[in-house]
């Protein structure tokens, strides 16, 4: 075992070079989710039954079909296809934001529909234009309802990450996957990757706890002390269709 | 406090009733059906309110009385018929072939301008503090300016007897203390109707004389047309000049309080009173 | 350099992703069955008198459900080089996804009104006897929405499987692009047979769900 940890100090560079792509995906891969759930999630509530279809279309097609298929598509089949290659970091990003994107826009859709028909009625009595009721009253009571279904689909996405290994992208999985084949010690290194892992997810959780009791507070709902320590991967039943 | 008359609205969308004369009614119900599925709520139901007019509508649930606020306040949309608010159709247009024709969005929003609403249950915006939920709508929708939308919104409160709240958060009242906030953000937004949707039936026993004593203030010293649904008699009979008694979407009877609560002429008038009273 | 969709290719492989498919199944039907029985092992163990069972059970499926199947599927494979990929594969996505079936039943055991427990100790019946006429089945009832959804993410990630060479349909994909060039056609074909595969899946999930009053 001290063969690994003294290779592994030795490649310390590489080995934080990969972790940060690990973060970098995780990261631009939520953004670029985040950003597609609500256009998605919003779309499929829109009056306009063109916009309603094209948001069904897509959801259904990036949600049925394999995240690794659309990772491995992207990859090799588009340059084929198109000629125009993109990173394999670029790859990951895309892939990942567009299929949690996907399943993400039932999350907002969901909440949304749960925010009580009457406070869309105060504000139509109010004579607020649909756009202005959306921001100021549904939006801000939705968002703290979609929170640990975020939380929960994050995670998952970075679990997804070290399929990054399999494209050459050189995340945290391949950079520990290489010094697992320099000194041979496969326990080891599977532990210490399943370690990593489980450290950045409770990390995630942690910040998006954080995140959740601001919005509660906005609320004025209470926030209990221990909230902030809760993890979400418990509350996983699911919608049909499958996240987990 | 008082609010002053809005203009007389004469656009080239909308519509004045031809066979208006004399003092016109503010808001006239001409042969209004609502339908649910095969479920028939209001029919052909026909009323008219005066402006500055207090009326109280009574009557067993599923009677109707609702549905007419919430179709003037435009939550609903009318099967058939045409409801009239100061001479103009609500929910309707006058195509270019003279025919009436379901309003789209914009001009349902120029029609709202009149009208507010107070709701059983509150429904303040628990996102917002209490001035805040009296100033949004003022401030964005009739773009009045924030100072004195907030000045305005302190008068109110004042008004509703609830001057130390203004910052405070909607789960930090009591059901009382949240509906006369209800109340204040409706009266901001300036209304010529306000209507007033069992206001009083979700409060504690013990606060809701407080909420009548404000609605009767206001009623006294503004000139505000109201209709109110309530089951409380005392209110219709210390408040309104007409009660209308409703029963299976049709208009059974009306007149003032006291000849419908002491000498009811209608058969089903007598029955509810003698349930209710 | 650009190309347009070669149908001839697509043909050609077609058969040999469908032969790949059937491995796809295989995994897929019995890691969902692996879930589901072992799901339920660790729910009830979860629910035993004892700490020292209770804790470690919920310790190691919290970290079973959060770190990433594809790292303990390569490193199960790694660890145990003589077991058949397949096997491995197997057991793995089975014991992943036995960490949230587990979850589920934990749910549907906690929504067992308290009485029926007390009435089970009223009657002086066993331990054994309670979980087996009362408990259960009341608990697992509303667990086959779930059982059904999770069978479909586990569907979706059995390219997964492919990282330890088990030759199920992706494997088969990317070894015919590789041999052909022809990487858009094979992934776009296993891309649509996944969607063909699952989409009216989830659609039968979704009104399974919608009767059963969720």
């Amino acid at each position: 075992m001290s063969d690994f940890f003294s290779t592994l100090l030795d490649e310390l560079p590489q080995v934080g070079a990969g972790l940060w792509v690990t973060v970098q995906a995780t990261v631009l891969g939520s953004l670029l989710a985040l950003l597609l759930s609500f256009a998605l999630g919003l779309a499929a509530g829109s009056r306009l039954l063109l916009v309603r279809g094209v948001s069904r279309t897509v959801v259904e097609f990036f949600r049925g079909t394999s995240l690794y298929i659309q990772l491995f598509w992207l990859y090799y089949a588009m340059p084929q296809l198109t000629g125009y290659e993109l990173t394999p970091l670029l790859c990951g990003v895309v892939a990942f934001g567009l299929n949690y994107g996907a399943y993400g826009s039932e999350i907002v859709r969901g909440a949304i529909n749960s925010v009580p028909r009457a406070q869309y009625e105060a504000a139509v009595a109010l004579n607020m234009t649909p756009l202005h009721r959306m921001r100021k009253v549904i939006m801000p009571q939705a968002w703290v309802q979609m929170i640990p279904s975020f939380t929960n689909l994050l995670i998952q996405l970075l679990k997804c990450t070290p399929l990054l290994w399999l494209i050459s992208a050189a995340d945290f999985m391949t950079t520990i996957e290489h010094i697992r084949s320099l000194t041979g010690e496969t326990l080891t290194a599977y532990l210490l990757l399943l370690a990593v892992y489980f450290v950045l997810a409770y990390t995630l959780t942690l910040l998006m706890n954080l995140l959740e009791r601001s919005a509660k507070r906005r609320l004025g709902l209470h926030t209990g002390g221990r909230s902030l320590f809760r993890t979400r991967t418990a509350e996983a039943v699911t919608t049909a269709g499958g996240t987990r | 406090m008082a609010t002053e008359p809005a203009p007389l609205e004469k656009t080239a969308a909308a519509a004045v009733d031809p066979l208006l004369t004399g003092v016109e009614p503010l808001v006239r119900f001409d042969k209004v059906v609502k339908r649910y599925g095969d479920h028939v709520v209001l029919d052909e139901l026909d009323f008219s309110v005066r402006r500055g007019e207090h009326v109280t509508l009574i009557g067993p649930s599923g009677s109707g009385k609702t549905t007419i606020l919430r179709l003037l306040m435009t939550l609903e949309k009318v099967s058939d018929g045409v409801i009239w608010v100061d001479g103009s159709p609500l929910s309707h247009v006058r195509g270019p072939d003279g025919s009436l024709k379901p309003a789209g969005e914009k001009e349902l929003r120029r029609s709202r301008k009149k009208i507010g609403m107070v709701f059983q249950q509150f429904n303040l915006f628990p996102n917002m503090k209490v001035v805040q939920n009296i100033t949004e709508a003022p401030v964005n929708v009739l773009g009045m300016d924030k100072d004195e939308a907030e000045s305005r919104a302190r008068e109110l409160l004042d008004l509703v007897g609830l001057s130390g709240k203004v910052d405070a958060h909607p789960s930090q009242l009591s059901g009382g203390q949240q509906q006369r906030v209800a109340i204040a953000r409706a009266l901001a937004m300036r209304p010529e109707i306000l209507l007033l949707d069992e206001v009083t039936s979700a409060l504690d026993p013990e606060l809701v004389a407080g909420v009548l004593d404000l609605l009767s203030d206001i009623a006294r010293s503004t000139d505000i047309t109201m209709l109110c649904v309530t089951h409380e008699m005392n209110f219709a009979r210390d408040v309104s000049e007409t009660v209308l008694m409703f029963d299976a979407g049709r208009v059974v009877e009306s007149g003032s309080p006291e000849k419908i609560f002491t000498d009811p002429e209608h058969e089903r008038t007598r029955e509810f009173l003698n349930a209710v009273l | 350099m650009n190309r347009t969709f070669d149908w001839d290719a697509a043909g050609d492989a077609l058969p040999l992703l469908l032969e790949g498919f059937r491995v796809t199944l295989l995994a897929t039907v019995l890691g969902t069955l692996v879930a589901a029985v072992l799901g339920l092992a660790v729910a009830v163990a979860g629910r035993a008198p004892s700490r020292f069972v209770t804790v470690p059970v919920k310790a190691v499926t919290e970290f079973v459900r959060a770190t990433p199947l594809l790292v303990q599927l390569v490193g199960a494979a790694a660890l145990f080089t003589s077991v058949e990929p397949l096997t491995i594969g197997i057991v793995v996505l089975g014991i992943h996804y036995a960490a949230y079936t587990s979850e589920v039943y934990r749910a549907g055991i906690d929504g067992v009104p308290k009485g029926q427990w007390e009435a089970c100790r009223a009657l002086s019946m066993s331990p054994r006897r309670t979980w087996q006429a009362v408990i259960l089945p009341q608990a697992v009832r509303n667990v086959l929405p779930a059982l059904g959804n999770y069978a479909i993410s586990m569907f979706k990630e059995t390219p997964f499987l492919a990282v330890i060479t088990v030759h199920e349909m992706v494997f088969e994909a990317r070894a015919y692009g590789a041999d052909h060039f022809a990487y858009t056609e094979a992934f776009t074909l296993a891309g649509l047979v996944f969607l063909v595969a699952s989409y009216p899946t989830s659609l039968l999930m979704r009104k399974l769900e919608k009767r059963l009053g969720h």
